[in-house]
């Protein structure tokens, strides 16, 4: 339990690095694109949402359904309006 | 093969493709392509977890993810490009509801014996919570349902002291000391907490500031997934919540910078509390010039380089179509069109960009203030559109200011400035700008749409 926790937090760190080095490189243009495109991505709680969704236990579905909506919204709603503003950057 | 082995080469896939998804989004050549790489990961992750054997019924998943994502594509199809600061805000939001939830199913299923499990929980709930309200007060200042003023009262800090301390206090009852109150109190004494703070951390935030405060949103909602990672301990949820955190924090930095102010100094001092100390700045009045649209023209049409600089009146006036083809125009007379874009104009990171961008503008005339700045003498005519603060030579000339410091646009090093402005009512931060009394300054008072309307039917005429 505890090597796993140490292991989870050394992909946390390794993460936030990469993340850092990506976004920087990212043009203030495309700024908006950038946050509704990682909103979506912050959607990938969906994947937690999902295993309570389909337990048995009642107040975990309840909670876990709920929250399947919700993130289900960020993801889809989040991808699909990115990809609408970044078909509207042309160059002439 | 084992499944749990192929669900957690799926995660590293799905990371991968999020990954290489937000480096495309490096260049708006291969952003779009980006942008599929990082849904395509996605879907593989949600699809890789419809496998896992722990689901015993399928129905409410089924129901909820069809239901949410027909929301998700009706709001992401349906709004217009104006309204884009309210959606990134509510989406947020979403985002941090789902992971409050998540965390909460897990407590009330879980056992309470793993404090770094109930830690997880702690942290999830109480970012996600703060993320969901913030997220909705933010909506509705933006969308102007609720005052964009900075909401300020006395013993702000004080009360805000108090209920961090409280959320401290049900954090060590939910992790080491339990029984002080039951499970199921503990749970919502925190989201009572964590929702009540979310609220009074925005209200206080001026609408001008909104660019730090839907950045930081952002990072929050992409560090709640990440806690929730921690409680479910799933990898994928971890890279992607950290690197959608890291992401926010970037942009709230650059936010920041560009306006020259700490993000303690943006979130609990206001805008309202800095301009109490220098309302006495109206002294150096002078001389408004106002010109008419028909004058304003003659001058345009000499010109051979024209400088656009846009602020949220241009948003707001939706005037962007409008600007673009008076771009055209003097493009075809001769002229060379360029827009200066400051990074804090508009309500949110890149807010002109995705306008100009509707409206068909071309994204290599955008330029940034560093890059125009140096050659602004050359500049014939420069036109500004709705902004206000972003080109305030204030910044730069009087040490007390409350904006001192900020880099601007320094449009009055130009030989003829344009301000098309409603009326001569001070900014929203309630400044006086000197630049509408500077000798190569004229004004052109109107709705910005009809002046710049106006314009280019002198120039069809």
């Amino acid at each position: 339990m505890e090597s796993q926790i140490i292991l989870l937090i050394f992909i946390l760190v390794l993460s936030i690095f990469l993340g850092i080095e990506l976004i920087t490189k990212v043009p203030s243009t495309l700024h908006t694109p950038l946050m509704s495109g990682a909103n979506a991505i912050s959607g990938i709680t969906l994947v937690g949402a999902i295993l309570s969704s389909g337990s048995s236990e009642i107040v975990t579905i309840t909670l876990g359904t709920a929250a399947v909506f919700f993130a289900s919204i960020n993801v889809v709603g989040g991808y699909l309006v990115t990809n609408r503003m970044l078909g509207m950057f042309k160059k002439k | 093969m084992d499944i749990t082995i192929l669900v957690n080469l799926s995660y590293i896939a799905a990371s991968i493709l999020f990954i290489a998804g937000l480096k495309m989004l490096g260049s708006p050549d291969t952003a779009r392509r980006g942008n599929a790489f990082s849904s395509s990961g996605m879907l593989l992750a949600v699809l890789i977890t419809l496998l896992d054997q722990n689901i015993v019924d399928y129905r409410y998943i089924a129901g909820a993810l069809v239901a949410g994502s027909v929301v998700g594509y009706f709001a992401a199809t349906k709004v217009k490009m104006t309204s884009m600061p309210e959606m990134v805000a509510i989406f947020n939001g979403f985002g941090g509801i789902a992971s409050l939830l998540v965390g909460s199913a897990e407590y009330v299923s879980g056992t309470f014996d793993n404090p770094a499990f109930l830690g997880a929980i702690f942290v999830t709930v109480l970012i996600g919570g703060i993320t969901f309200t913030g997220s909705i007060v933010a909506y509705g200042k933006l969308s102007e349902i609720i005052s964009g003023r900075p909401f300020l009262y006395k013993g702000q800090q004080f009360v805000n002291g108090l209920i961090v301390l409280s959320i401290l206090l049900v954090g060590a009852n939910m992790l080491f000391i339990q029984g002080f109150i039951s499970a199921e109190q503990t749970l919502m004494l925190l989201l009572a907490l964590a929702f009540l703070l979310g609220i009074l951390f925005v209200i206080p935030i001026g609408g001008a500031d909104m660019p730090v405060v839907i950045a930081l949103l952002n990072s929050f909602s992409g560090l709640a997934a990440c806690a929730a990672g921690f409680v479910i301990l799933n990898n994928v949820l971890i890279v992607a919540g950290a690197l959608v955190g890291a992401s926010g924090l970037i942009l709230t930095n650059i936010m920041c910078k560009a306006m020259n102010r700490s993000l303690a100094n943006v979130l609990f001092s206001g805008f309202g509390a800095v301009t109490e100390t220098s309302s006495d700045s109206s002294q150096e009045q002078g001389e408004v010039k106002p010109i008419t649209a028909q004058d304003a023209y003659l001058i345009l049409e000499a010109a051979s380089s024209v400088l656009i600089v846009p602020g949220y009146g241009m948003a707001v006036a939706q005037a962007q179509h409008a600007v673009r083809e008076l771009g055209e125009l003097l493009e075809a007379n001769g002229a060379e069109v360029k827009y200066a874009i400051h990074p804090v104009a508009g309500r949110m990171p890149g807010h002109m960009n995705v306008l100009l961008a509707e409206a068909n503008v071309s994204y290599d005339v955008l330029v940034e203030p560093d890059d125009v700045n140096p050659i602004m003498e050359t500049v014939d005519v420069c036109m500004v559109i709705g902004a206000n603060d972003v080109v305030n030579p204030d910044a730069k000339d009087n040490e007390s200011s409350p904006i001192y410091g900020m880099p601007i646009i320094e449009v009055d090093n130009s030989k003829t400035v344009f301000v098309l402005k409603r009326s001569m009512a001070s900014g929203f931060a309630g400044i006086q700008n000197p630049l509408f009394f500077k000798p190569n300054t004229r004004m052109l008072f109107g709705d910005a749409k009809e002046t710049v309307s106006t314009l280019v039917s002198e120039f069809k005429a």
